[in-house]
């Protein structure tokens, strides 16, 4: 199974551009394996990430989860002003408290300008982006979240091995 | 395990404790058989769960998508509901297993059935199949590309 899309401008990017190493997690704002694998993937940037190009899609399970799509959406209007990573990282670090009050508090929290954002969270842009990126991570053959791509071939386990591979293949 | 261009055994299941669904009031209709070893076990939710998001995906091709286990209609009301599931689970519990004998994915050693996806096309017949490993949880690329195909 491989990615596609490939990683392209549309898409939120950490770490080293055009990196030999690239890494796409497919991930839901309200599962509680995303949320496990957060502080180890952030535990990964910090020692890697300057080896590692890092990938962020939405694939939120709205039906189980109520608030993954809002969280996704909120996250991508946070993108609009230039915060999609402090929205992102936020959302996970305050995973047991998301709601939707939870979450217009931390687009204020982050400073984001709330008219434009009140403005943004309605558009179908934004819930086009967050379907496409769905659509993309079905066709790749994501088969629940967290998923994650390592040079756009599926890793079929979890943050702690793409963890424990990176210590070895990153010099 | 049946196979591409076989019939597609017909069978009438209940779909909810007072209704059933025969496959033969699909035809004219793509019908997706996702059978699954049971209720409750994490595999098998995360894979209904991925279904469940998936369902304008399957609407697109107009295929419509049912669960089969040889858990009962009780069991499989519960795990619907607790799971939000917006399509139905059908029940081959009694006599147990026999439509997933008749395709070929049944597992005697479990009791239960193996995790196999069909993809039936308007008139009835098998256009692709396959058998997952009974613990990986086999997403739905499979499933759009042989829609895709149709």
């Amino acid at each position: 199974m491989s990615l596609q899309p490939e990683v392209s401008k549309t898409d939120h990017i950490q770490g080293k551009k055009d990196a030999k190493i690239v890494i796409v997690e497919y991930g839901d704002y309200q599962c509680p394996y995303c949320g496990a694998a957060y502080p180890v993937l952030k535990e990964m940037m910090e020692k890697y990430g300057k080896r590692i190009e890092f990938v962020f899609r939405n694939f939120p399970l709205s039906e189980m989860h109520q608030y993954a799509r809002p969280a996704a959406i909120v996250a991508e209007a946070a993108a609009l002003q230039g915060k999609f990573w402090e929205m992102h990282d936020a959302i996970y670090e305050n995973q047991e408290y998301l709601d939707e009050a939870f979450l217009l508090e931390l687009a204020d929290k982050l400073g984001l300008d709330s008219r434009q954002f009140n403005m943004d969270i309605k558009k179908s842009e934004l819930a086009a982006k967050v379907d496409s990126d769905f659509e993309s991570g079905v066709m790749s053959g994501v088969n629940g979240t967290p998923s994650f791509f390592v040079n756009g071939r599926k890793f079929n386990a979890g943050a702690d091995d793409l963890l424990q591979l990176m210590s070895e293949i990153v010099k | 395990m049946l196979k591409k261009n076989d019939i597609a055994p017909d069978f009438t299941l209940f779909a909810t404790p007072d209704q059933k669904i025969a496959l033969s009031e699909f035809k004219g209709k793509n019908v997706i058989l996702a059978f699954y070893p049971a209720d409750w076990s994490p595999v098998c939710s995360d894979q209904m769960a991925l279904y469940n998001e998936m369902l304008k995906f399957f609407k697109k091709y107009d295929a419509e998508i049912f669960g089969i286990s040889v858990d009962s209609k009780w069991c499989h009301m519960a795990f619907s509901q607790s799971r939000n599931l917006h399509f139905p689970l059908l029940a081959d519990f009694e006599p147990k297993g026999e439509i997933s004998k008749k395709y070929g994915v049944y597992n005697d050693t479990e009791g239960e059935c193996n995790r196999a996806l069909f993809v039936i096309d308007k008139e009835g017949i098998i256009q692709w199949s396959y058998l997952s490993p009974m613990a990986v949880n086999p997403g739905a690329d499979g499933i759009l590309e042989a829609l895709e195909k149709l």
